[in-house]
């Protein structure tokens, strides 16, 4: 058993790419030995900026021996079957075997060297490696043919035990020699083997190992600080990405002139991060505190204070830039900077930036004067959303595209803005993803709601939805934001009445708000109760006596039916994302769509606090035997139906009358049992019950009143024959059946449930 | 020149004459700056048109840049809307062209094992040009002080070979060689017996002054609007011509009259790109006509070459 080492060096690797590559080395590897027949076990993987190692230890010497058999035509066959064969194998005829009248050819294949089979794969690998971006170079390069590597690759070590696997790749031959660090040890160095690899590069000033260095840059950036008294402020980006531009990693703490702490603390710590890649530090009382510790790449012969000097001379140029910006900002204030949203078009059916403000300043004032978003102010809530957006024509943003809402909160609260509208310009993109922050202040959360809502609503009406990957619009993610202040809040809100009102409101449709609020009230009802065909009917006798012109109501029911139609492909996408986002803390897919349907047919329940507290109640009741059981039965039940047919069951004899009260006992025939009056008497009893609860949103207990069914549903089945042969008594056990479902169905719609 | 043995750091036109002999001894021709208002070095024929087609092009410059929209009235000791970049192109790219480069720096005074120089990713690309390069800023201590690419595009058409560029931020250099925190401060130019020495801000800080306040203020934007769509004009005309270079000169025109728009305000961001890709197709289209005019001389030199 024998170890090998491969190393690529080359020009520097972009410190983002190296975890990429490292693992994109070991995948074609493995591919490349496995498909030699050849099992590699652990393997060692490092990186640094200038090189890409891999060592396999021990891999056999050879590939196993194979013996292959292949059945070759009977000896009786004609001649023409025989030369085929013989041509595909390359054998001769005295080289196969006849057992019992068929050929047989036996190839042998002896193993081959590990070492040959390393030579063809090493430059197999190297040109299959994919990079993210990869270039040609040099006069190789006056061919398009010419390797593609991420930067110019310029030496290729690899040694199996302590031999060279000869290979070449592009003009560059493996060998024995590498270098050492660029500038500490430039000349050439020998490797032995595997086993002396790292030992020797750490002797020439190179830790090749990415973890180690990793290490070094994380307890000596804590370590500087600490020796200053101040705390270092942990970004493990920051230690990767250092990391990555380092052979020989030297944290050095430096400092900057205190007079720039007058800048936000996230500009500070975004600059020095992002333009410098250093780290920043806190004092003791965990404020920013004025240092910084950058990593370097070298031992300097003057412990670094040379280098420590040119990077606090750069740090504070940035940091000028970033103060001038931020004095420079506050010259106006945020009302002014938002005249200029109107010269900037946020997409071209969708008009100027300044055009979304005012549609969701409209909307925000409206989430909070409806009581969607409770305890908000409404005019605070339509000042906040009308200066969220000023600090995108800031120059602290224009320079930090990643501060935006953050510096308009900034700005706010520096000219004396309320803290709820402060708060409310700085947070409303919150939440950005799942795990973010949801905000609960009120302002906030209207801004927040209106803003993701207008965009959704928007781009669902010029039909730019999002489709497989694409979502160049991130509305996936502003129906997610949405779905989590609904629920953080507890916001109780119709996501398809909202959303049409959305769209109806947003100037492009005549505008049904001026007609009576019994009007309003009435079409709010209908959007909100009804599937979106069966709206738009209501809608039109709704519309049809009004007193407007014909044409105008023509054009109205128009508008409505687009609105519609937009609002509940709103509604389906927003409940989607919101039923993938369950799925992925637990929640069955099954139940959450058995939770949806309200009452039957009636409609998609999109009450988001409303459905989720029946996914909820309703998981936990199939979480119980009762559940369990209940399912059974109504799946036994829904069959029964089925095959009975729509006709067989008619109303009357289903035990109930048109007011719902129960009126039916046995029937005249007297086959009714002691378990068909027990049902009916469990029915009488739950029904009642069940919607109560279900009106009340107590969904526990309608699942409670459920569960009381399972008994006599149970017995039911077990003591009587729905299909009587009495017509009488089995129109009337249907008829009980149809009651049952319909009990269960007034609680969620249980034929979606598996099981 | 000064004598690089002393321990007085080198004066802004010492570094750039001993940048021009270290280059002229690694084979390079030493040109001149090109004779029009550019933003970059890169715009230089010698560099755009030049790293096109086959033949070798091993070139150092110096050219002066302007960039309208950095002008601050002489105020800010970094910005500046006029300044030079020292360029390099190496083509094809030599193996070495790292070692070459950190061997200039060493030249110019800049001590690698007392200073921290690294190479962090940055892809170039110019909208304008319709070029791009892989490569990286070059930092020392944290600051960058050179852009180091290798040419992948230019004008949309593959380079073939690819050139390298360097292309050194003299000013930035400069004050850090000499340690000053303003670029008015840098040494232009050495006392000599009874001359006195003299500074960038001497040279310059009144053509910052005034070229800022004419830049965002005084422009007549009739005159530039009237003056871009001239030059696109007659760079059309002289590529039907079949004079590439006559026409990259007025691509050159119209890319520096559009950043003269920017900066007096008056393109709005939707403009904005419009504007870009109506130079690119003056760069583009100038390119191509020098493939054009050029390719039966590279194909005789350089058989199997192909675009």
């Amino acid at each position: 058993m024998t170890d090998f080492l491969l190393e690529l060096r080359s020009e520097e690797i972009p410190a983002r790419m190296q975890a990429g590559a490292r693992a994109e080395l070991e995948k074609l590897f493995r591919a490349q030995l496995s498909a030699a027949g050849l099992e590699t076990g652990d393997l060692t993987i490092w990186s640094t900026p200038r090189r890409l190692a891999l060592i396999a230890r021990d891999l056999p010497e050879a590939t196993a021996a194979v013996s292959e058999e292949l059945k070759g035509p009977r000896s009786s066959a004609p001649p023409q079957a025989l030369e085929g064969f013989l041509r595909k194998t390359g054998l001769t005829q005295d080289q196969l075997e006849d057992r019992d009248g068929v050929y047989f050819a036996v190839i042998d294949k002896p193993g081959r060297a590990t070492a040959e089979v390393l030579a063809e794969a090493i430059p197999a690998i190297v040109r299959a490696f994919a990079w993210p971006k990869s270039m040609r170079w040099g006069k190789e390069s006056a061919s398009s043919e010419s390797l593609r590597w991420v930067r110019p690759l310029s030496g290729i070590v690899a040694i199996f035990g302590e031999d060279l696997v000869e290979c070449e790749v592009s003009g560059i031959s493996a060998g024995f020699a590498t270098r050492g660090h660029r500038f500490h040890c430039p000349g050439e160095i020998t490797i032995g083997s595997a086993s002396d690899y790292a030992e020797k590069l750490r002797a020439c000033h190179v830790i090749v190992d990415h973890e180690e260095r990793q290490n070094i840059i994380r307890d000596g950036a804590a370590k500087a600080a600490a020796d200053a008294g101040l705390t270092l402020v942990e970004d493990e980006g920051l230690v990767i990405e250092n990391a990555g531009l380092t052979e020989w990693s030297v944290p050095l703490l430096g400092r900057f002139d205190e007079a720039f702490l007058e800048v936000p603390p996230e500009v500070i710590q975004l600059t020095a991060r992002v333009n410098q890649k250093y780290f920043v530090v806190n004092s003791a009382d965990g404020k920013l505190a004025n240092g910084f510790v950058c990593t370097a790449n070298i031992d300097a012969v003057d412990g670094g204070a040379e280098i420590v000097a040119g990077n606090r001379k750069v740090l504070a140029a940035r940091l000028s830039d970033a103060r001038f910006f931020w004095e420079q900002d506050q010259k106006k204030t945020l009302a002014q900077h938002a005249e200029k949203l109107a010269n900037i078009t946020f997409h071209e059916k969708l008009g100027t930036v300044a055009d979304k403000v005012e549609r969701v300043a409209k909307l925000a004032e409206w989430l909070a004067s409806e009581g969607i978003v409770p305890n908000c102010d409404p005019a605070l809530a339509r000042q906040a959303a009308e200066l969220a957006k000023a600090d995108l024509v800031t120059e602290m943003v224009g320079e930090f595209p990643e501060l935006q809402g953050l510096m308009g909160g900034y700005y706010a609260r520096a000219e004396g803005l309320p803290d709820a509208v402060a708060d409310a310009i700085r947070d409303h993109y919150k939440p950005v993803g799942q795990g973010d922050d949801v905000p609960t202040a009120p302002v906030t959360v209207a801004v927040a709601l209106a803003d993701k809502l207008d965009t959704i609503c928007s781009f669902f009406a010029i039909n730019e939805v999002p489709t497989g990957s694409k979502d160049p619009f991130a509305l996936r993610r502003a129906a997610i934001g949405m779905t989590s202040l609904i629920m953080a809040n507890g916001l109780r809100m119709d996501v398809l009445l909202t959303a049409f009102q959305t769209v109806l409101r947003d100037g492009r449709e005549p505008n049904p708000y001026q007609w009576s609020e019994e009007k309003r009230d009435a079409l709010d009802q209908i959007v909100t109760l009804f599937d979106p065909s069966a709206a738009l009917k209501a809608i039109v006798e709704l519309t049809k006596d009004s007193n407007s012109p014909e044409e105008i109501a023509e054009r109205q029911q128009a508008s409505f039916e687009r609105a519609l139609n937009t609002a509940a492909l709103v509604r389906d996408f927003v409940l989607d994302r919101l039923e993938v986002a369950q799925k992925a803390i637990g929640t069955r897919f099954d139940i959450f769509r058995a939770a949806l349907i309200i009452d039957g047919d009636r409609g998609i329940d999109s009450d988001v606090v409303r459905l989720l507290a029946r996914v909820k109640a309703l998981q936990a009741f199939m979480a119980t035997e009762d559940g369990t059981n209940l399912l059974a039965g109504y799946k036994r039940a829904a069959n029964i139906l089925k095959q009975a047919g729509k006709d067989a069951v008619i109303p009357a004899k289903a035990g109930i009358a048109g007011d719902g009260e129960s009126t039916m006992a046995a029937p005249a025939s007297a086959g009714a049992t002691e378990m068909d009056k027990a049902l009916l008497a469990a029915l009488d009893a739950a029904e009642p019950a069940a919607s109560a609860a279900v009106a009340d949103e107590r969904f526990t207990d309608a699942m409670a009143a459920l569960a009381s069914l399972r008994a006599p549903i149970d017995a039911f089945f077990d003591g009587v024959m729905v299909n009587d042969p009495d017509e009488d008594v089995r129109a009337y056990r249907l008829g009980l059946l149809s009651r049952f479902t319909g009990a269960v169905h007034g609680v969620a719609d249980f034929s979606k449930i598996e099981g | 020149m000064a004598d690089g043995a002393d321990k007085t750091p080198l004066s802004f036109q010492d570094m750039i004459l001993t940048l021009h002999a270290y280059w002229a001894a690694r084979g390079c021709a030493i040109l001149q700056p090109y004779d029009m208002r550019v933003g970059a070095g890169t715009f230089h024929p010698s560099t755009t048109l030049r790293s096109l087609g086959p033949e070798p092009w091993n070139v150092a410059y110096v050219q002066p840049s302007r960039r309208p929209t950095d002008g601050r009235y002489g105020e800010n000791p970094n910005r500046l809307q006029h300044y030079y970049q020292y360029q390099v192109i190496l083509k094809p790219s030599p193996a070495d062209l790292q070692e070459q480069y950190l061997g200039s720096l060493a030249a110019i005074g800049i001590d690698p094992l007392l200073h921290d120089i690294r190479f962090v990713e940055d892809d170039w690309e110019s909208p304008t040009l319709g070029a791009w390069g892989l490569g990286w800023e070059v930092w020392c201590d944290g600051m960058e002080v050179t852009q180091f690419t290798y040419f992948q595009q230019m004008g949309g058409f593959d380079c073939k070979p690819v050139a390298g560029e360097l292309t050194y931020g003299l000013e930035r250099l400069a004050m850090y060689i000499q340690n000053v925190d303003n670029v008015y401060d840098l040494r232009f130019s050495d006392a000599v017996g009874d001359v006195a020495a003299v500074s960038y801000g001497d040279v310059f800080l009144e053509n910052e002054k005034q070229f800022s306040k004419w830049n965002f203020e005084v422009a007549d934007t009739d005159t530039l609007f009237a003056g871009f769509k001239a030059a696109e004009a007659e760079c059309q005309r002289a590529i039907e011509a079949n004079v590439p270079l006559a026409a990259y000169d007025q691509a050159i025109e119209a890319s520096h009259l559009f950043n003269l728009l920017q900066a007096r305000g008056v393109i709005s961001v939707q403009e904005r790109a419009n504007y870009m890709a109506r130079v690119r197709d003056l760069a583009k289209g100038s390119c191509k006509a020098w493939i054009d005019s050029q390719s039966e001389r590279w194909t005789a030199k350089h058989p199997g070459w192909t675009l």
